[in-house]
């Protein structure tokens, strides 16, 4: 929703720094890895050490060109790298290196499926790359601080949003998105865990029509894709609970503690740098040539966008469903091989979004029902050799311990039975058990009837033919 | 030289020449540690090097595995680099054996050598002058005979201005033409690894070897190593230009006298000698005075004593280990560029400091350009305004200090190469010529320098 209390509106900005997927750092050759014991992947580049100079990963470079490339950003053939300047313990050179007049990319959009107001797009200000900084662990050692560097030096993109987002969720939708994107095109892992997605957000509210934004707060430290709509909520909430009580929101930088679900401003002393930004005189302007644009656009695989409006043209399916169904390009590929081995498109899609991924997510996002049994099972119940009940129990059968549908139908004995005999059985003995509602439905409720068929489906053990079933039932419930 | 037995003697030599020019205080590697690894290198260097034996002594902001590498500084006191410059790596597999290290101006920062924490350094012919700077160290040890050669470092002068007050020979190359990789950063845009010789041959010889491509140098240019001119008979051909900016009336007048008989030279070598302007020449030590200063403020943001180096107090907080480290670590000039380029790169100064510098430099740059596309190969003008100047002179006033580099300092901020040559004396003082080439085009100038040197009485009163 748009409007939280009485008539105020939430602005949402956005600026999310990307680590690339790649096996060394920015400007080193140290490996990029996550997780190696602490100052194992260092060198006198990422040390800082007097006279080390830094080179540029050509591999960055061409991944955060196919990440602009993603978000239809405008690519500038020259871009500057510039030194941020600050001290900081784990910030081992004095400065970052990133980019700031000269950006590698700017004007780009990313659409995605707002929860409010359905298919939206964020516009995308800038998007540069920059080198990570190391990290500060206050928790290994009582009341001193200790320094890892082996993150000092990956290679970073900051994605920059316009004020674009109206509600926490539609922040969070869009970072869904924005995840999509870049793990469909190898850029990222994306992982908010392992700090390789991070996100800052720029927060403000106004009157519900005003055109003039509010005063604005940066929420920092928000660590997992969870947090983000709670942090913004929370953040929301403060200011529209301080501006109805008559006071100001001021201009500030906060921390979300996941722990308590609120903010804190940062210390004064971590705030209000002048970073004192200058074109980093090590590197030169980076030039990018059209030939070199041209290589990274053909590495770019189709994106959830494009295949997500080909699912609704070519499948016939519901926006949400095509988006669920895109959401994940291994998804994407397994639903689209479901239906090249024969299944009925919208069927499998139902099957995919609601057997499938619920299997998945328990089972370590494994796909375990190879596709082509999928579309036989498909085949399966359309035929009405198995009930939709029992072809649940094969599919986690076959999830389980795999085998052909049709076989393990059969072993586990739920093949649909069409012989009107055995279902005239079944229905004598349900209607016989059930005598109160045999009388309720001839006085005219016939609304009974699925609860019938249903009891009949029970003692059959779902191996009824339902048609049949209901064909009987009404023959007899009308003698 | 191939026989090993002849790089030892070298070694031994040159060590014992080194420790005899110790009240020079140019050379700041103790003498014992200086011997054994001069031996040790004369042991392990590969005979068929084209320096073999050849001992050169380095700046000590050029990393070195066998020394520690200070940079004059008592911020990096005892530092040891875990890895050598590329330039030490040539020289090396060249043959060539590191004979120690040379004091400085802490950080490149000084034009006399006396900015260093470890005490200043003599001028070789007179105790009470300097030998110029920053590169003094290496500039005093090859003039007192010491080294046939030294590696320097220049980013406003700092090897030219040295070997006209030493009257020796140093190139500063086209930057880019050696690697910058483990030379501790200055002002990144103008640094550049420069020599001293002896002579044009043997400034040239070592120049050759530490030039051409590094991967780990993103601005040194993918170029092969540069290849030495023959010695010419004549400059027949040659088109040298003389900018009439570089001869102020207040120019020394023994200045300007060994600038007319070499510029004389030059004509009866058959060079054809034309008057140039290069217009903005007034602007280039304010210039440099912001760029330099804006990116050593950046550049030294490394020595916090959070790492390595000496930590001074800090017991209580981050913060104050960074005050205290810094505030006693460097020297009182070193701390005057940082506050200085601090203030340049400030919001709300940048566009009147900072940005207006780049513009100015583009325009000093445009000047050489210009000069050059209408035919003129080489440029010539006096090192310095003046020889060597007194010990403690111009320590109180820096302005007066940076002015002494205003004919240097151009070449620095267009990029372009520039030498400097003895081309005569004043009371026993040497006065240097300067070379000013094209970009990567150091073999015409050494060329020049070649047919120069070879007809000039360098050591006569001009």
């Amino acid at each position: 929703m748009t409007v939280a209390g009485g008539g105020w509106e939430t602005v949402i900005g956005l600026e999310t720094h990307v680590q690339l997927r790649t096996a060394s750092k920015m400007f080193c050759g140290c490996s990029a890895a996550f997780g190696a014991p602490p100052n194992t992947n260092v060198c006198p580049v990422c040390l800082g050490l007097p006279g080390a100079l830094p080179v540029p990963n050509e591999q960055a470079l061409k991944l955060a060109v196919r990440a602009a490339l993603a978000l239809g950003c405008t690519l500038h053939p020259k871009s500057v790298f510039a030194r941020k300047n600050y001290f900081y313990p784990d910030l081992p050179k004095g400065y970052q290196i990133s980019q700031f007049e000269q950006p590698l990319a700017t004007q780009g959009a990313l659409s995605y499926v707002s929860p409010e107001r359905g298919l939206t797009t964020a516009t995308i200000v800038r998007l540069h790359v920059e080198e990570d900084a190391g990290k500060s662990l206050h928790d290994r050692f009582p009341k001193e601080t200790a320094i890892d560097l082996n993150r000092c030096g990956v290679p970073l993109i900051e994605i920059v949003t316009g004020p674009d987002f109206r509600s926490p969720p539609e922040a969070r939708r869009y970072l869904q998105t924005l995840k999509q994107v870049l793990e469909y095109a190898g850029i990222s892992d994306c992982d908010m865990e392992k700090g390789s997605l991070r996100v800052d957000a720029n927060v403000s509210v106004r009157r519900a029509g005003a055109t003039a934004l509010g005063t604005k707060t940066e929420v920092k430290n928000i660590n997992s894709f969870a947090y983000v709509e709670k942090a913004l909520t929370v953040e929301r909430d403060r200011q529209i609970a301080l501006l109805e009580g008559g006071g100001v929101v001021e201009q500030q930088t906060l921390l979300y503690d996941s722990k308590t679900n609120g903010v804190r401003p940062q210390r004064s002393k971590e705030q209000s740098h002048d970073y004192r930004y200058f074109p980093d005189p090590d590197l030169p302007p980076l030039a990018l040539t059209e030939e070199f644009i041209a290589q990274q656009q053909a590495q770019l695989p189709e994106l959830p966008a494009t295949k997500r409006e080909r699912f609704m043209t070519q499948y016939a399916l519901s926006v949400n469903d095509a988006d669920v169904l895109t959401g994940d390009r291994a998804v994407a590929d397994y639903y689209e091989a479901v239906v090249h081995a024969g299944a009925d498109a919208k069927l499998a899609a139902n099957w995919v979004i609601n057997e499938v991924l619920a299997d998945a997510k328990t089972h370590d996002e494994q796909l375990r029902v190879p596709p082509g049994a999928l579309a036989q099972l498909i085949g399966l119940v359309r035929g009405g050799t198995l009930s939709q009940q029992a072809a649940k129990r094969v599919f986690a059968e076959v999830a389980e311990r795999g085998g052909e549908p049709r076989n393990v139908a059969e072993a586990l004995g739920v093949v649909q039975v069409g012989d009107s005999g055995v279902v005239a059985g079944w229905v004598t003995e349900v209607l016989g058990a059930h005598p109160q509602e045999v009388v309720r439905y001839k006085q005219g409720e016939t609304k009974l009837m699925p609860f019938f068929v249903g009891q009949v489906m029970k003692v059959s053990r779902g191996k009824a033919d339902p048609k049949l079933a209901q064909r009987i039932l009404e023959e007899k419930l009308a003698a | 030289m191939s026989d090993p037995g002849e790089a030892l003697a070298s070694a031994k030599a040159a060590a014992d020449r080194i420790v005899r020019a110790k009240r020079l205080n140019a050379c700041l590697t103790p003498p014992k540690e200086l011997r054994q690894s001069l031996t040790k290198q004369a042991q392990a260097a590969h005979p068929s090097g084209v320096l073999y034996g050849m001992p050169v002594a380095v700046k000590d902001n050029i990393c070195t595995l066998e020394f520690t590498t200070t940079c004059g500084s008592r911020i990096l006191e005892g530092y040891r680099s875990p890895y050598e410059a590329t330039a030490v790596a040539k020289l090396k597999a060249a043959g060539a054996l590191i004979a120690g290290k040379t004091n400085c101006d802490e950080f490149g920062m000084g034009s006399s050598t006396e900015h260093s924490t470890y005490g200043r350094t003599l001028h070789p012919f007179d105790k009470t002058r300097v030998p110029g700077g920053s590169s003094g160290g290496s500039a005093a040890l090859v003039a007192a005979g010491a080294v046939p050669a030294g590696l320097g470092s220049e980013t406003g002068g700092s090897v030219r201005q040295p070997a006209s007050f030493c009257g020796i020979v140093g190139i500063k190359p086209t930057y880019g033409r050696v690697s910058r990789s483990g030379l501790v950063a200055f002002g990144s845009s103008l640094d550049q690894i420069g020599v001293f010789g002896r002579s044009v041959h043997d400034a040239a010889r070592v120049l050759s070897v530490i030039s051409g491509r590094d991967p780990r140098d993103s601005t040194c240019e993918a170029r092969d190593s540069l290849r030495l001119p023959t010695v010419p008979e004549s400059l027949q051909g040659f088109v040298i230009g003389i900018p009439k900016e570089y001869f102020p009336p207040d120019l020394a007048p023994a200045v300007r006298r060994a600038c007319d008989r070499a510029i004389r030279l030059l004509k009866e070598l058959g060079a054809a000698v034309r008057e140039v302007s290069l217009p903005h020449t007034q602007y280039a030590v304010p210039t440099y005075y912001i760029i330099a200063p804006a990116e050593a403020s950046s550049n030294l943001a490394r020595y916090d004593g959070a790492r390595y180096g000496p930590r001074f107090d800090g017991a209580r907080d981050v913060r104050a280990l960074y005050r205290t480290t810094r505030g006693e670590g460097f020297g009182p000039e070193v701390r005057r560029r940082i506050l200085v380029g601090t203030y340049v790169l400030s919001s709300g100064y940048y566009d009147a400091y900072y940005r207006r510098a780049q513009q100015m430099r583009a325009l000093i740059a445009q000047d050489f350009r210009n000069v050059f596309d209408r035919g003129v190969d080489l440029l010539f003008t006096p090192t310095t305004p003046t020889p060597a100047f007194k010990a403690g002179e111009k320590l109180a006033d820096p302005v007066a200090m940076y002015l002494s580099d205003i004919f240097v300092v151009t070449a620095n901020l267009a990029g372009l190469p520039a030498m400097s040559l003895p081309i005569g004396r004043v009371k026993g003082l040497p006065i240097g010529g300067q070379l000013i080439g094209q970009a990567f085009l150091e073999d015409e100038m050494i060329e020049a320098a070649y047919a120069l040197e070879r007809v000039v009485p360098a050591a006569q009163d001009a």
